[in-house]
């Protein structure tokens, strides 16, 4: 059965064992499993009716109900407020505390904003640093804890669709929707009707307020496509491969035939960039304030915008490039070339950080989802195959498909939207940013022309769609984060929060030369300098000022300190510390071979079964 | 068919009048703010460079003094008022929300070797070079009466230093002996010897306060307990110590401003090792005083600056000096842990601000919660190497400077003769000196 894509926030566990049991205080969120039992609860009175109004049940399978359980188990221990006496949890007035203790938080909401590895140990070092780190992690804790208790003022539920039993999602019309869903979100779906510029090019802003588009005959317009305000509409006269907004709504990057240009949010050439020509797509880093262009003579070139300078211009060595994502985690682009590869590249190195062998054939499109985890990639051999990006870069998901996908775009939420000639499928996963699955389609659409772009709109649950006949923004319930933050992209910000946020922003300016696969990797100690350091030091000094003193027994009194003993008590403590040597040597071979026979045996297993050995063999690591 | 679809509605997000605050809706979900370590360290980034750009610390010069000021006083009670002793024999009291002297006192022919103030702040006593004590009011003369000492006390040979008990009328006195008077008595309650030899300053501990430390030119520091009759303990150091002060947090820790440049920060308990040895100037020590909150002390130099240095650090964080400002003679820490003032031989008494960057006067709340946060980020990113250059930089005057590069040349010579004859000698025959204990010539009880 095909769900929607992850129903509520969250949903707090739900509890339904305690019928049996007597009558316990019980917490407002906890499922109400006998309302006639549960008449004369203390607690406020429970809100379930909105809960359903809101988010629809969850199918009801073991599987989730087990899950619960367990999360509910794993609770994190906040430490209860352990009081020996229970009288005195009594108020004055003799009313008893319902709710004793500080209200418990889901875990795998404080893990979302755990940022330590817990699983690490601590490492070696002095006992003042390891008490700095140890307090560090404590309040990281509690911060994580806070954080997640902030959740319940988020004031937005995510959208869903669902079919009654056995009804198919992806058999419901578009009209359908609008018919059923209010006025306000019926009006965000249209159609523009623009045949004579041929198919186009679509991209909203950070904020999701504002649309671009960008035809292959020279009709390149912006718009607040909420409030259907046009901002500007001109013609270049030039073919537009690509348009991009910049960090804010006021500046518009094109990719004309020749050259790059940027426009002003009404229509005026501000720069014409010489040194990017022949741009083929176009992709905008909004923290590093790059704009990475892909052309056809195979360079990728990183354009400073904010002071207008050229940052790296890297050769691929691929031949044209025509096919770039950024990843918005890390900000890495990925290209994706003619001979199957997708690699992956950071300004501040020469050669790609990775590559990928994806397809047999071309690549023909690449997306990255918000998290940095998946890369969806379509190929000229017809196949959508999704990437693990974490590290192992192995397929996950693969399937093929009748026409192959020509572009690709992740929502916010993790939905994955694929453009097939005139079609586009919609696939969804179960929950926010989780692996979409690629069997059934979440929605479909068919449109009355070719895609030629898509992209899902931040903060709204749209999907903007450039094809030959024009624009059509469709509608995609619960593709979109229903909560945004008001510092980071507002979309209802005015004017002077919008130039407040720009200066914050360019202060913040993160340095090209930082782009790398882990943007945490800053954050973490840099041994190989410190030992480095360490023995330069010594050679420095000419011996090691933190090397153990041998051992030197104290003199005894009473004849006992003749040399003998002396000597004797210097090799008992010699042969120990020999000993604990030997043990821990033994113990560390101890757990390399574990190691290496728990990778064997993954190995083994993320091997798939086939008879003849594949030419991508070669590339498993 | 069941759908919802994301509907937000604008007046939960737009405010409603143009008297209203903005309304910013916060979400915390890591993914919607991507690159927290590189921003931050950003952020870290341009707060430091604002410290450098804000570090502004010169606040004002009292001048008035016709000669070198010798000693400092900071008054118990208020926070405005400080005393200084000149070389003439003259003793001002300032004021330094005015930036006024408030009164002047002959006090003394010859120098004025030392100023306190009893605990009370109702009086204070100075010491000079005419073999005299002397107890002044802290309130000037009526009208038409003369300016005139409470109490003379005249001794037999000269005083060089003077501090007053913390809690008790008493105080103590040192010249070629270390004497503990009676504020009521004209002859020493006690006087106590160790060798002969004059002493240049006595201080009494002030959370112990039975406790004095003593320096004297044989290069030892002595440690006395005031109800024994003789004293404690000493060190004796390569180089002379000029002053020491107490730490006033933590009782058995005492900094001493040394010949050698260094000062030591030593545990009374183990005087063998000092707990740190603090080397920046470039020439020596004459002065030093702890900040009230015992993490901090300034020390004042004969090369014509004051540095700050973290008591658990050996370099120090802060150096301050100005183009008329010659050799330091002393210095001193306000009670409120905002400023200090250092009174030098060009007859100025100069105010800084104990954090160079800090802004001064009431901020607002946000000023506030943005200083903070960026005080955090500082001390996260504190070891970068980038944040650490910036914030690390100092103009130094050109002597300084010089005269660093040559000590370090110095430094590193010596270093190289060591490492080569420990090379060319039997294992074993050349013992490791650490560079903390190889100051220490012996720990006499």
């Amino acid at each position: 059965m095909e769900t929607a894509p992850k129903l509520g926030r969250d949903v707090p566990p739900k509890k339904d064992k305690l019928q049996a049991k007597r009558k316990k205080p019980r917490r407002y969120w906890e499922e109400e499993t006998a309302q006639s039992a549960a008449g004369a609860s203390p607690g406020p009175p429970s809100n379930k009716k909105r809960n359903q109004e809101l988010r629809p049940q969850r199918p009801k399978n073991t599987h989730i109900l087990k899950k619960s359980r367990i999360s509910k188990k794993l609770q994190v221990p906040k430490k209860p407020r352990e009081r020996k006496n229970p009288e005195s949890q009594r108020s004055l007035s003799g009313a008893q505390d319902p709710f004793p203790g500080p209200a418990p938080v889901p875990v795998d909401v404080v893990q979302k904003f755990c940022r330590i590895d817990k699983s690490k140990k601590l490492p070696r070092c002095r006992s003042k640093t390891r008490n700095r780190l140890k307090v560090a992690e404590t309040e990281e804790e509690e911060t994580s804890v806070t954080a997640a208790r902030s959740e319940l003022l988020l004031a937005e539920e995510p959208g869903f669709l669902e079919g009654e039993d056995g009804e198919d999602t992806a058999k419901i019309l578009q009209a359908d929707i609008v018919e059923a869903v209010d006025i306000a979100s019926a009006a965000k779906h249209f159609d523009l009707n623009l045949r004579q510029f041929g198919p186009y090019r679509v991209n909203y802003s950070r904020t999701g307020r504002h649309l671009a588009f960008g035809g292959r005959r020279g009709h390149v317009a912006a718009l607040d496509w909420v409030t259907k305000k046009l901002m500007c509409e001109i013609n270049v006269m030039e073919a537009v491969r690509d348009i991009r907004f910049l960090h804010s709504e006021a500046l518009l990057a094109v990719a004309q035939n020749r050259w790059l240009y940027i426009y002003d949010n009404q229509g005026i050439e501000l720069h014409c960039i010489r040194r990017c020509d022949r741009v083929t797509r176009l992709e905008f880093l909004p923290f590093h304030f790059l704009l990475a262009t892909a052309s056809e003579t195979g360079f990728l070139t990183y354009l400073d915008v904010s002071v207008g300078k050229i940052v790296a211009a890297l050769n691929a060595r691929a031949g044209r490039l025509d096919v770039m994502t950024q990843n918005p985690y890390n900000a890495v682009i990925h290209l994706g070339h003619s001979n199957g590869t997708v690699s992956l590249w950071s300004p501040a190195v020469k050669e790609p950080l990775v590559k990928i062998l994806c397809h047999r054939g071309g690549v023909r499109a690449v997306a990255v989802d918000s998290t940095g985890t998946y890369m969806a990639t379509s190929g000229l051999d017809h196949q959508l195959k999704i990437f693990d990006l974490r590290g192992t870069y192995q397929p996950l998901r693969a399937r093929t498909l009748p026409q192959g996908a020509g572009h690709l775009a992740f929502s916010q939420r993790g939905l994955l939207a694929a453009g097939m000639g005139d079609v586009v499928n919609i696939w969804a996963g179960h929950g926010k940013a989780s692996l979409p699955s690629l069997e059934q389609p979440y929605l479909t659409h068919r449109l009355s022309g070719p895609v030629h772009g898509l992209q899902f709109c931040p903060f709204e649950d749209v999907l903007g769609l450039g094809h030959s006949g024009g624009i059509t923004s469709m509608l995609v319930p619960g593709s979109a984060e229903p909560n945004f933050d008001g510092l980071e992209s507002n979309p209802y910000r005015s004017r002077k929060q919008r130039q407040e946020w720009e200066v914050k922003a360019l202060l913040e300016k993160v340095p090209a030369e930082l782009i790398c696969l882990d943007p945490r990797a800053l954050a973490e100690v840099d041994v190989i300098s410190l030992e480095q350091k360490k023995k330069e030091r010594i050679e420095r000094l000419g011996y090691d000022p933190e090397a153990k003193t041998p051992f030197q027994p104290k003199p005894k009194q009473k004849g006992r300190s003749s040399t003998a003993s002396l000597v004797k008590r210097k090799r008992k403590v010699m042969d120990k510390e020999h000993r604990d040597k030997v043990r821990q040597s033994l113990e560390q071979q101890q757990q390399q071979q574990e190691q290496q026979q728990q990778q064997q045996h993954k190995q083994e297993k993320a091997k798939p079964m086939r008879a003849r050995p594949s030419a991508l063999d070669r590339f498993v690591r | 068919m069941k759908v919802k679809m994301l509907s937000r509605n604008p007046d939960t997000y737009v405010r409603e009048t143009k008297l209203d605050l903005q309304k910013v809706p916060r979400n915390y979900d890591p993914t919607l703010h991507p690159f927290e370590v590189p921003r931050e360290y950003v952020r870290a980034l341009n707060a430091t460079k604002l410290e450098r750009v804000f570090a502004k610390p010169f606040l004002a010069s009292l001048d008035g003094h016709r000669d070198g000021v010798n000693c400092l006083a900071k008054h118990p009670k208020s926070l405005a008022t400080v005393l200084s002793g000149a070389c003439d024999g003259e003793v001002k009291i300032w004021n330094l929300s005015q930036r006024k002297c408030i009164r002047t006192i002959q006090a003394h022919e010859g120098f004025v070797r030392g100023i306190c103030t009893r605990f009370c702040g109702t009086s204070f006593f100075t010491v000079g070079d005419d073999k005299t004590v002397k107890q002044w009011k802290m309130d000037g003369p009526g009208y038409g009466e003369e300016e005139e000492p409470l109490h003379t006390i005249l001794g037999k040979t000269v005083y060089t230093g003077i501090d007053h008990h913390w809690k008790e009328p008493l105080f103590a006195t040192c010249g070629q002996q270390v004497d503990i008077w009676d504020e009521q008595k004209t002859n020493p309650i006690c006087s106590m010897t160790w060798g002969f030899d004059s002493i240049s300053s006595v201080k009494f501990n002030p959370i112990e306060t039975f406790l004095l430390g003593s320096c004297a030119s044989d290069r030892n520091i002595v440690l006395y307990d005031m109800r024994q009759a003789t004293p404690l303990k000493k060190v004796i150091l390569d180089m002379r110590t000029n002053t020491i002060c107490w730490n006033p947090m933590e009782a058995f820790i005492f900094t001493a401003a040394n010949e050698d440049y260094n000062l030591y920060t030593f545990d009374m308990r183990a005087l063998d090792t000092p707990v740190m040895v603090h080397m920046d100037h470039v020439s020596a020590v004459l002065d030093v005083d702890y900040s009230p909150t015992g993490k901090e002390f300034v020390s004042a130099s004969f090369d014509k600056s004051i540095r700050i240095f973290p008591v658990a650090r050996s370099q120090s964080r802060e150096v301050y000096h100005t183009k008329r400002m010659q050799h330091v003679i002393c210095v001193k820490w306000t009670s409120d842990n905002k400023y200090i003032m250092c009174g030098s031989d060009e007859m100025n008494i100069r105010l800084w601000k104990a954090n160079a960057s800090e802004k001064l006067g009431v901020l607002t709340s946000r000023e506030k919660a943005a200083k903070d946060y960026n005080q955090k980020l500082k001390e996260k990113f504190q070891h970068y190497p980038h944040i650490k250059r910036i914030s690390r930089h100092r103009h130094l005057p050109k002597s300084i400077y010089s005269q660093i590069q040559e000590q370090r040349i110095m430094k590193e010579a010596r270093r190289r003769k060591e490492v080569n004859r420990l090379k060319h000698s039997k294992p074993g025959s050349v013992s490791i000196v650490s560079k903390k204990k190889k100051h220490i010539v012996a720990v006499v009880k």
